[in-house]
């Protein structure tokens, strides 16, 4: 005990930055990842000559990625609760062609079918939910059924064909803010973006402060407050200028927008709500959820609803940006999604991620993706290296982790002899939880069968 | 017969055995000798160091982690895993029985120790021959093909026998062989038992049913806070289960309890008729019919065994979290109340601290602060929102008043030791404010001082006027603490005593038999 009372007492800058990601435990390897991402950045800044951090280019990395991103945000609440998501892809083509026939063959207008979009997919997401939550199906076997049966339901509505999408919607994937001309060479919305996030920025950390003077607890010194909200405010009026510097009609991408009030939204759902907290107790230790009062199918049955429902937007958000959906839609995104969540530093086990690491993690495979097709290397080659990455981030991970235990020996060894590796054991088990829980709640008898 | 079994050439001799474990003292000095064709029964409380002494002599703990001689058919055998051990003759039967549920009877026989045919592949053939010939040894009529999990329990154990016979065993170890068996299932066990001793087999056996010791065995050796008490003759008379009661008892209590002057005031809850089913076999009840009263400011304490049903009584009690329900109702301030989840539960003022505080009580991952607010998370939250500075706060002032050693709330729970830990999930429900709090081995894998600080927490909670409900293995710490004492066995609550009235003896003897004891104090 008295080594634990030692150590980590300092909250300094790099600390606090590390918690903009949230978890304690798994904040250090989101800062790592934060900075491999600045590191690629950098390194195709300099490779292209210049090619990365072009306005056009950056607004093509956002609109081109913007969906993979989105699925991130549902599929690390997925992951976290112990689950995996393998349908999205096609959850996601299914409701972009449904979408695209409602407004091409049925006239519906625009806003009315994004409603259908979002309603399909939450209906998409409730049976699925169901069928995880309340009938104790493994996420993997439903999801791998959603994936059939929805690319199936895809080229079911869309005969296997393309279906256009009118000019109207696609503003959603691919468009821009209004650009008026005000004799300044800057797209002035951006601005105004620009300083509504660095106001959000200095309002969070004043915030952050006030909070722990109302704890008691010691904050950081101010010129370290100052040093943080300094870098990030620079890196928010760099994004603004490149932004607003592009070409003439361009501005910061709608779909970015859409992304981050995602983004935002979620984290906050995940740190500061209790249903956001009831995910991570699942995941950690359901069992122990359970017994704390925690109704673990609820929390099952929202992670895989919510999931669709952000899949229906990736859909239209995809549909919008190539103005057409068709029956190749969606193929391979669960992969994706999954990559960015989990080298964004998510425990395969559950219980560990975030929506912001997986959004760097998303951000790393953009980046990497772009910079490699600005270097002309071959597709190929592309996925060769994305796979590469992938295992090492989190093989890095598994053995930094490793490593760090000797000096940890002390209190390791004295957990292992009062409880041996009972901690481990639920992430283990975590697939049975619904099934466990339906045979606790069976009251009649006559319905006690031995089920294994 | 006992006579003469006793007579026999001494088989095994376990000399001065000492096993630490870092800050434990597991054995200490350890002697044990048990004859050729003899049953010899080891007894003991929880903890007393039996299953450590026989994973020392299977060389589950190798040779080299503990001091001393294992003397084995007259040499000294330095056993360096099970692997070995089994190679001469010893043969040990966990609690837990390791045999593969969807492998069948012959497969798991043979599992590891495959019969071969000339190619090299597995005799299928030669092994269900054996099997069949084994199975008849032990008594079972089933056909061999029978997946594992398709037979009871009591089968079970039979086929982890034959498999033994099947390693030619010499000397058969079976650690609590009839904990989980009902009555005519132990008996025939028991019976084999008898048998194997007639053709040359040597057994140990470690058992928490003092009867049935009584009734096979030829010897009995009694382990107390690991070190050697005695070992009795059942041959040479005066060997009953109160005799054993007092060799495993007979230590002082301690002064390590926190004065407390209690007044209990009235009943406000109550339990009437609680029966449970096991949850996977409805021919298992795991609360038969229990019935008992909590009284407002009182610590009623829950005696005994392991696997006596005492965990699961709580369980089926705090939401259903465990069994199914079959009748019985529970009543809190006059009103019957019916807990579903445990939602419910919590919403109705009780509380639970399991006994796996890894397993079932935390979130490892976890923080400290998140883990206190987790079981009404609720009480800090508007619209859903949690408000983190009143979690914080909160948790600062309960690591304040339960002194739970940590720099800060913020750390994660992993970091604290298990006394610690205890700590903030005692904080977790006396955040709930309940009523009722029931406390599973609240000390288990603590060390003394936290101990003592867990009782002083209890005595503060009772001194509020809630009730405290407190399982635990260990007497003197029931005895210490609580008010009133219910002994339950075998899932049922077998009598019922105010601990100044109550000594280990009297405790034991309702812990180990279905019999009422005397001294039955009426408290309505």
């Amino acid at each position: 005990m008295s080594d634990t009372s030692t150590a980590p007492k300092k909250s300094g800058g790099i600390r606090d930055l590390g918690k903009m990601f949230g978890g304690t435990s798994s904040a250090g390897r989101q800062f790592g990842i934060l900075g491999a991402l600045i590191v690629i950045i950098v390194l195709f800044q300099v490779l292209t000559g210049g090619k990365t951090l072009d306005p056009n280019n950056l607004i093509n990395i956002i609109n081109g990625n913007a969906y993979v991103l989105v699925l991130a945000v549902g599929m690390v609440m997925v992951i976290v609760a112990g689950h995996i998501d393998l349908s999205v892809g096609s959850v996601a083509a299914f409701v972009g062609i449904v979408v695209a026939q409602s407004m091409f063959i049925w006239n519906v207008p625009w806003p009315v079918a994004m409603v259908i979009g979002l309603a399909l997919g939450a209906i998409v997401g409730a049976w699925q939910g169901w069928w995880v939550a309340y009938m104790g199906v493994p996420a993997f076997i439903v999801t791998l059924a959603g994936m059939l049966f929805f690319r199936g339901a895809n080229q079911f509505v869309g005969n296997s064909t393309t279906i256009p999408v009118p000019r109207d919607f696609t503003f959603i994937g691919g468009g821009f803010l209004p650009d008026p001309d005000l004799g300044i060479p800057f797209n002035v919305p951006t601005l105004i973006l620009g300083l509504l996030v660095a106001a959000a920025v200095v309002w969070q950390e004043v915030r952050l402060r006030r909070n722990q003077r109302r704890m008691g607890a010691e904050s950081a010194p101010v010129w370290v407050s100052g040093v943080k909200v300094g870098v990030l405010l620079a890196v928010v009026v760099f994004a603004t200028y490149l932004f607003a510097s592009g070409r003439v009609g361009t501005s910061y991408p709608i779909a970015g927008i859409i992304l981050g009030v995602l983004v935002l939204g979620y984290s906050f759902l995940t740190n500061n709500t209790t249903i956001g907290r009831h995910v991570y107790a699942v995941g950690g230790n359901w069992r122990a959820a359970e017994l704390s009062g925690v109704n673990i199918r609820r929390v099952n049955f929202f992670v895989m609803a919510n999931m669709s429902v952000l899949a229906a937007v990736a859909g239209m958000l995809w549909i919008a940006r190539s103005v057409s959906s068709g029956p190749g839609d969606g193929v391979g995104w669960e992969l994706d999604a999954i990559a960015a969540v989990f080298i964004g530093g998510a425990a395969v086990s559950g219980g560990i991620g975030t929506v912001a690491g997986s959004i760097v993690g998303g951000l790393v495979i953009a980046v990497l993706n772009n910079g490699l097709q600005l270097l002309s290397v071959g597709a190929d080659l592309v996925q060769m290296i994305k796979g590469l990455v992938l295992l090492l981030a989190v093989g890095i991970d598994v053995y930094s982790k490793r490593q760090g235990r000797p000096s940890l020996i002390g209190r390791m060894t004295r957990r292992r002899t009062t409880g041996g590796d009972a901690g481990d054991a639920p992430q283990g088990t975590q697939t049975p939880t619904p099934s466990q829980g339906g045979a606790a709640e069976t009251a009649r008898p006559s319905d006690l069968t031995p089920q294994g | 017969m006992n006579a003469a079994a006793a007579a026999g050439p001494t088989i095994l001799e376990m000399r001065s055995i000492t096993k630490e474990f870092p800050g434990v003292k597991a054995l200490e000095n350890v002697n044990l000798t048990v004859h050729a064709g003899e049953i010899h029964a080891i007894c003991g409380e929880n903890g007393a160091g039996k299953s450590t002494l026989m994973k020392v002599l299977s060389g589950v703990y190798p040779f080299g982690t503990y001091e001393g001689d294992i003397v084995y058919n007259g040499e000294v055998v330095r056993f360096r895993d099970i692997k070995q051990s089994e190679h001469a003759g010893i043969v040990i039967i966990h609690q837990e029985l390791a045999l593969i549920p969807l492998l069948s009877i012959t497969e798991n026989i043979f599992l590891g120790n495959e019969p071969r045919n000339r190619i090299g592949a597995i005799d299928w053939i030669e092994a269900k021959r054996r099997a069949i010939e084994l199975l008849a040894r032990v008594g079972l009529q089933d056909d061999p093909d029978t997946l594992v999990k398709d037979i009871g329990v009591g089968k079970q154990q039979l086929v982890e026998i034959a498999k033994a016979l099947n390693k030619s065993v010499k000397l058969l170890i079976l650690d609590e062989p009839t904990a989980a068996l009902n009555e005519s299932d132990s008996q025939h066990l028991l019976d084999l038992l008898r048998g194997l001793k007639g053709r040359g087999i040597t057994s140990i056996i470690i058992s928490h049913k003092l009867n049935e010791i009584e009734a096979v065995s030829d010897s009995i050796t009694i382990l107390r806070d690991g070190k050697t008490i005695e070992t009795l003759d059942v041959g040479a008379g005066g060997v009953d289960e109160d005799r054993i009661i007092r060799g495993m008892v007979g230590r002082t209590l301690e002064n390590r309890f926190p004065e407390r002057t209690s007044t209990p005031g009235e009943v406000f809850f109550e339990v009437r008729g609680w029966t449970v089913q096991h949850p996977l076999a409805a021919d298992r009840l795991v609360a038969k019919g229990s019935s008992f009263t909590v009284r407002r400011g009182e610590v009623v304490g829950f005696a005994g065994l392991m696997g006596a049903g005492r965990t699961e009584l709580a369980m089926s009690i705090f939401g259903r979290s465990y069994g199914t329900y079959v009748s019985g109702e529970i009543i809190k301030d006059g009103q019957v109340l019916n807990l579903r989840t445990v939602g419910d539960a919590i919403d109705a003022g009780l509380a639970y601290v399991s006994e796996d505080r890894k397993a079932l009580g935390l979130n490892l991952l976890d923080d400290i602060k998140s883990s206190v607010v987790a079981a009404k998370l609720g009480k800090i939250a508007r619209a859903g929102v949690v408000d983190k500075v009143a979690e914080h706060n909160i948790s600062e002032e309960y690591r304040k008043s339960l002194r739970i050693k940590t720099p800060t709330v913020d750390e994660g729970v992993n970091k604290l030791s298990g006394g610690n830990q205890q700590k903030v999930v005692l904080a977790r429900w006396m955040f709930t404010d309940p009523d009722l709090l029931i406390l599973d081995e609240p000390t288990r894998g603590i060390d003394v001082g936290a101990k003592t600080e867990i009782y002083g927490i209890i005595r503060d909670l009772a001194a509020q006027g809630k009730g405290v409900i407190m399982i635990s293995s260990e007497l003197p710490e029931l005895l210490g603490v609580s008010d009133r004492i219910y002994t339950i066995f075998e899932g049922a609550i077998t009598s019922e005593i105010a601990a100044k009235d109550a000594d280990p003896e009297t405790l034991l003897r309702g812990m180990t038999s279905d019999r009422t004891t005397s001294k039955k104090v009426t408290q309505r």
